[in-house]
């Protein structure tokens, strides 16, 4: 119906190539539709290996179960291990895909429109992932309810005076948010599955999911009322889950962890990991669905120059630790971040500083943010670099404390590291039936950032 | 439908047009003409329509709020009542009503009540959770979630007369007229 064309652009368009409303609705929604599209053996390899990880979780979980935690590498003092370390890495990763849908959305970044819903799922797959670890790593794990407050006959309460329940509430009201502001977003792209279904199965299914919305200038102005209000309310909230995560340490007394820096580094190493994930996902995901022209180099360099901004936050947050323990005075916070640097997990350090800090780097330089392939490789060691940055806040601190006769050096075992490569399978497991079954754009956002959709763009231009 | 037992009223009478703008001039039209039970129907919000056709801010708001301080203090009073009556425990010598170290979960269960609200509240006023709508009768209609731009005006509107209405709306230069109908 409006197929207008546009010939004149003042900026940048969003969109290249100016596609009309209906070709975004068939290019978002066809991929749903069909196994046709357009590469279904590399859809089917790519979910067949992460199910097979998804197993490889779902059987070191079992073991874990049936023998204890004692399978895993954590001992006394090093009794937060890898568990500690993957549930920070994954609710890091999520929280970019909350960033990009609220915080870009209050900001009116409009060209997040092309990658918020893809961010948003890899949000909630992350904070699920990320909730697997705290669920098993307590030793009777029949007893993680207990975390809840509910009256039982015991006529116990859980201590709201500990950091370890404040996460509880923060982590699951971060899901519960994080889910019900992606549901949201997907109502009108459902609704428009609905009216374009041919089966009567996909008319069932998306029938419900949609609510019986109809796109009525009534229904939208609510809509985009509780949209704002979810932005409004995400953003503090995003900002929140990771400095509740990071009072799990700071709260303690441990040299290298009671610092009152943790809560903002925390929380700049999480955009910064996040926005690591999105980038590599979004590099595979246009190029294999051919949605460069929605996802565009414009998006992926606006990634790259987030991506080198908090880079630069954390290898400031790297750096004032020296200073604060410096200046502190305190013995035992110069000896931690001496040993952090230069003791038993040096290589660890200097893993984290040299992915998280140098190589961002390269961001300076247009060349290098339009450069895919070094992008990719970029957004991997950002990930690697930040998983190192857990690795070291969590093992260097418990290894050596205050008393020397109770260090000891922490090694992971084989149980570590597969429930770490399961929790993958389950990450990339729902993102592949995400990809197939969901539309991977939110579809009625991007059509409202086209210029044929502002109401004054082409007043007296169509009339000839 | 086109089963025949099943006797059919009118319910809307529907207009299309070309774009966001048409349906704008369309809606303001219709509003100065005094029509009251109409509404239009996009692909996206679009901006300016809310003004086009008069409406009044959304209370979701105001839902939002509310609901975020029940929680507030639901969340307050959960934490005092557990600590320092139900189960009143000395650990690290804190007090048994440390309100600041509940700010944390307070502020985790407001923001669960203002999104929750917000939600629900909306879905409230959108009626959204009603699967049918007399709208969904028609084939043309299914346009609107791709790239269809329509003003709907009501039966049930006072002004409306089957022929004024509808020549009303051919004045506004449409690209297509029906009329859609309910069961009876």
């Amino acid at each position: 119906m409006s197929q207008i064309s546009i010939n004149k652009s003042t900026e940048t368009p969003l969109i290249e190539n100016n596609p009309s409303f209906h070709a975004i609705t068939e290019k978002i929604s066809h991929i749903t539709e069909t196994w046709k599209v357009p590469h279904p053996q590399m859809w089917l390899l790519g979910f067949g290996a992460a199910l097979s990880m998804l197993a490889l979780m779902v059987g070191s979980i079992g073991y874990l179960f049936w023998k204890g935690i004692g399978i895993w590498g954590v001992q006394i003092p090093n009794a937060w291990g890898w568990a500690i370390i993957n549930f920070v890495f994954w609710v890091g990763i999520g929280h970019a895909g909350t960033l990009i849908s609220a915080i870009l959305f209050l900001f009116r970044q409009k060209w997040r429109t092309s990658i918020n819903r893809a961010a948003e799922a890899m949000t909630i797959f992350a904070v699920m992932a990320a909730l697997v670890f705290p669920s098993i790593h307590v030793g009777r794990v029949w007893a993680i309810y207990w975390t809840l407050p509910f009256p039982n006959q015991m006529q116990m309460w859980p201590n709201f005076r500990s950091p370890l329940l404040w996460d509880v509430f923060a982590v699951s009201t971060y899901f519960t948010v994080s889910l019900l502001f992606w549901y949201v977003g997907l109502i009108p792209d459902i609704a428009s599955l609905r009216d374009r279904a041919k089966t009567r199965v996909r008319k069932i299914v998306t029938g419900i999911l949609s609510l019986g919305w109809r796109g009525s200038n009534r229904q939208w102005q609510h809509y985009e009322k509780a949209y704002l209000i979810l932005a409004g309310v995400a953003t503090p909230l995003v900002l929140s889950v990771h400095s509740v995560v990071s009072f799990d340490f700071a709260v303690s007394q441990l040299p290298g962890w009671h610092t009152t820096i943790l809560p903002p580094y925390f929380v700049a190493g999480a955009i910064f990991s996040g926005f690591a994930m999105v980038l590599t996902l979004m590099i595979l995901v246009r190029k294999a669905y051919k949605i460069e022209h929605i996802i565009t180099m414009g998006h992926l360099d606006k990634i790259c120059k987030v991506l080198l901004a908090t880079g630069l936050m954390v290898g400031y947050a790297y750096t004032i630790e020296y200073f604060t323990a410096w200046y502190s005075g305190n013995p035992y916070e110069s000896f931690i971040f001496k040993a952090r640097a230069g003791g038993q997990y040096a290589w660890g350090y200097w893993i984290m500083f040299c992915c998280n800090v140098f190589v961002p780097q390269v961001f300076w330089f247009k060349k290098m943010r339009s450069n895919l392939v070094v992008m990719f490789i970029v957004s991997i060691l950002v990930n690697i670099g930040m998983w190192f940055e857990r690795f070291v806040i969590v093992v260097t601190s418990l290894a050596q404390d205050y008393l020397p006769s109770s260090w000891d050096y922490f090694s992971p075992t084989f149980w570590d590291v597969s429930t770490f490569v399961g929790t993958f399978g389950l990450f990339f497991t729902m993102f592949m039936l995400f990809l197939k079954f969901v539309p991977m754009v939110a579809v009625s956002e991007v059509k409202a950032v086209l210029p044929q959709a502002d109401p004054h763009h082409h007043e007296g231009e169509h009339q000839s | 439908m086109n089963q025949e037992n099943i006797k059919m009223v009118d319910h809307t009478v529907m207009a299309y047009f070309k774009g966001p703008a048409e349906l704008i001039h369309a809606a303001k039209q219709a509003r100065e003409a005094g029509y009251r039970k109409y509404d239009t129907y996009s692909p996206f919000p679009i901006h300016g329509m809310d003004h086009a056709m008069g409406l009044k801010p959304s209370v979701v708001g105001l839902v939002s709020a509310i609901g975020s301080f029940c929680f507030f203090l639901i969340a307050l009073s959960l934490q005092w009542w557990t600590s320092a009556v139900a189960y009143p425990l000395v650990l690290s010598g804190k007090q048994f009503f440390s309100y600041q170290a509940f700010v944390p979960i307070m502020f985790e269960l407001s923001i669960l009540g203002a999104a929750l609200s917000a939600i629900f509240g909306m879905f409230h006023f959108n009626k959204l959770g009603f699967l049918y709508h007399p709208l969904f009768n028609s084939e043309k209609f299914k346009a609107i979630s791709d790239d269809g731009f329509a003003l709907g005006i009501e039966v049930a509107d006072p002004l409306f007369d089957a022929t004024k209405t509808k020549d009303f709306l051919n004045s506004l230069n449409p690209i297509d007229i029906e009329t859609i109908g309910e069961e009876a």
